[in-house]
């Protein structure tokens, strides 16, 4: 019988190496995935992915149109969305101290930031497919615009939160208005942070596939027209992954990359600028 | 006169701090109309279904596109199947790397550290999806199933839940990529409640003699109980609504085996596979029917979830 010391240290050395263990698993699927990605995507991504069309099945071809199609839909979201978020999450900081608004808005919102979204994509389809009729590049844009604006309103909430009241208050004494206060004074001083959550919602939506699957489906040709169904990098990678074809697999996996590598570069991007601003503060 | 413009210049002012002021105020009330129309939308678009079906539709376990008989209990069993895996797997995994990452990790390590697991939580579902079909799924079918079958599904009651043929595909699958998915989630909420425990009584504790595990077990642990709660609801939340992983790997088959090891279906994938393809108003509405139903209990737990990481907040407020 081991005496009650030596019982506690073993049980801390055990619990702390499972800890250790923990920290491994995760790191090492992510080393796993990261890894095939490359394996796959980096043969398969040569200039011809940017420079041809979606094929049809069993010819080669390339990514382009989905990949513009990808860029525009995410611009197009992000303009809708970024708007709409920074001048709510304004509100929750800067003027809903009083009333029963800012409280459930708030809480509304930290439910719709984590919200299926898929059923954003039913959604959509709901009160625009179904009214116009068509799939379009509009109702995709639509769709990840309302994912956007979660995210934005809660890191300008914050971002503005962690602005000094002394700054507002030298602002206001000087005779500023309020919303000078807030426009050129406040939000000014929370830019940083606040391109943090945008730049952090971008990436999400980059590679949201289940809410353009019933908005925007997919395009097989080239199409700037946002009234038209439209080609999209995830769309694009669910089809042709799920399909039987050697050459639409192999693009799948081109595309599997990029989308990876924007995606986590945006995401270190916003972290980078995030800490420079933290540091210069 | 002078005095006269100054003043009309500060009325001016105060019209623009009420507009700008009403602008703010209506887009944070966008956010609620935004909840209330897609609670409208879905309900309107599913009227068909709930008419034809009533309640029994949340118990039938009819998918018969043809007979126009629809029911949601499989997708619905699919996904709290699904999720529940996922959740037995993360929870002690996500514990472990928050713990790590807050008591034990050197601190040159911390930082990058975590954002590694937080890139984990950036790769989109789609390539956790395409990775758990092309790589993961047959490694797991090779290696993995026929020991599960050799070993557990032998057992005399646990046994029939892990039996069946080696395809790589099917709940177990989705279920242990929807851990990975959620583990980043549920550990950096973990990792942040953690680190609210005013150090005052950590210090204490070691300073009493307590181990590193007493502390996190008996120190850290009680104390954000509540937000450690709060994290694992919305790692599940998560889990539930998660789609393009699940409509990969989990075979999309509508039938109710009692082995994990067989293809299922969840409500995300069932609309994923199934939405653009459905013909005729019932079908779709009865797809539109499980949407609701998925928002619905997603939003009850996040709503949990949420509820829970503010009593933390509250209490810390007090503390400080």
């Amino acid at each position: 019988m081991l005496n009650l010391y030596t019982r506690r240290r073993i049980l801390n050395a055990v619990g702390l190496s499972v800890s250790v263990l923990a920290m491994l698993f995760g790191l090492f699927w992510l080393c796993w995935i990261l890894i095939t990605l490359l394996d796959h995507g980096l043969p398969a991504l040569t200039l011809i992915v940017f420079e041809q069309m979606t094929p049809p099945p069993g010819s080669a071809g390339g990514l382009l149109n989905a990949i513009a199609g990808s860029a525009m839909m995410t611009l197009v979201g992000t303009l809708i969305g970024t708007p709409i978020g920074i001048l709510a999450g304004t509100y929750l900081a800067e003027f809903g101290q009083r009333g029963w608004m800012a409280p459930v808005t708030r809480f509304i919102n930290d439910v719709l930031l984590s919200a299926p979204s898929i059923v954003i994509g039913l959604f959509v389809y709901e009160v625009y497919v179904v009214r116009v009729k068509h799939f379009s590049g509009w109702a995709g844009a639509l769709a990840l615009s309302i994912l956007v604006i979660p995210i934005v309103i809660r890191t300008t909430e914050n971002m503005l939160r962690l602005v000094p009241s002394t700054l507002r208050e030298a602002a206001a004494a000087l005779g500023a208005p309020q919303w000078k206060v807030i426009n050129f004074v406040t939000l000014r001083a929370a830019r940083a942070g606040i391109i943090t959550g945008v730049l952090l919602a971008v990436a999400r939506i980059s590679g949201e596939t289940a809410p353009l699957l019933f908005t925007s489906l997919n395009n097989q040709f080239w199409s700037s027209n946002m009234d038209q169904p439209m080609a999209n990098l995830p769309v694009v990678i669910f089809q042709f992954a799920m399909s039987p074809y050697a050459d639409w697999q192999n693009l799948a996996w081109a595309g599997a990359l990029l989308i990876t590598v924007s995606v986590l570069t945006l995401n270190i991007m916003a972290r980078v600028l995030f800490r420079q601003s933290a540091t210069t503060h | 006169m002078p005095m006269f413009s100054h003043e009309a210049r500060l009325k001016r002012q105060a019209v623009f701090d009420l507009l700008f002021r009403s602008l703010t105020r209506v887009s944070a009330f966008a956010v609620l109309v935004l909840l209330a129309a897609i609670i409208v939308s879905l309900m309107v678009g599913s009227m068909p279904a709930i008419h034809a079906f009533g309640f029994g539709f949340l118990v039938s376990s009819d998918w018969d596109p043809v007979n126009d008989k629809f029911g949601a209990l499989i997708p619905i069993i699919g996904t709290l199947i699904t999720s529940g895996i996922a959740l037995l797997i993360a929870i002690p995994v996500s514990f472990g790397i928050a713990l790590f990452l807050t008591e034990l990790s050197p601190r040159i390590l911390r930082r990058p550290l975590g954002i590694a697991i937080e890139l984990l939580a950036g790769i989109p579902s789609i390539i956790y999806g395409m990775w758990g079909l092309f790589i993961f799924a047959p490694l797991f079918a090779d290696y993995v199933e026929p020991w599960i079958n050799k070993h557990i599904g032998t057992l005399s009651y646990i046994g029939p839940f892990f039996s069946g043929p080696p395809m790589g595909i099917g709940m177990l699958t989705a279920g242990i990529i929807l851990a990975i998915m959620v583990i980043p989630f549920i550990a950096s909420v973990m990792r942040d409640v953690f680190d609210v425990v005013p150090t005052l009584l950590k210090e204490s504790a070691y300073g009493l003699g307590a181990t590193t595990w007493e502390v996190m077990w008996q120190v850290v642990l009680p104390y954000t109980k509540i937000g450690v709660a709060g994290g694992i609801m919305l790692g599940l939340g998560r889990a539930l609504g998660e789609t393009m992983a699940i409509t990969f790997v989990i075979g999309n088959a509508h039938e109710l085996s009692k082995s994990l090891l067989m293809p299922g279906n969840s409500i995300s994938s069932a609309l994923a596979n199934e939405f653009t393809e459905a013909v005729g108003d019932l079908y779709t509405a009865s797809l539109i029917e499980l949407g609701l139903i998925l928002f619905f209990i997603t939003f009850v737990v996040l709503s949990i979830a949420r509820y829970m990481l503010y009593k933390l907040g509250q209490r810390e407020g007090q503390a400080s």
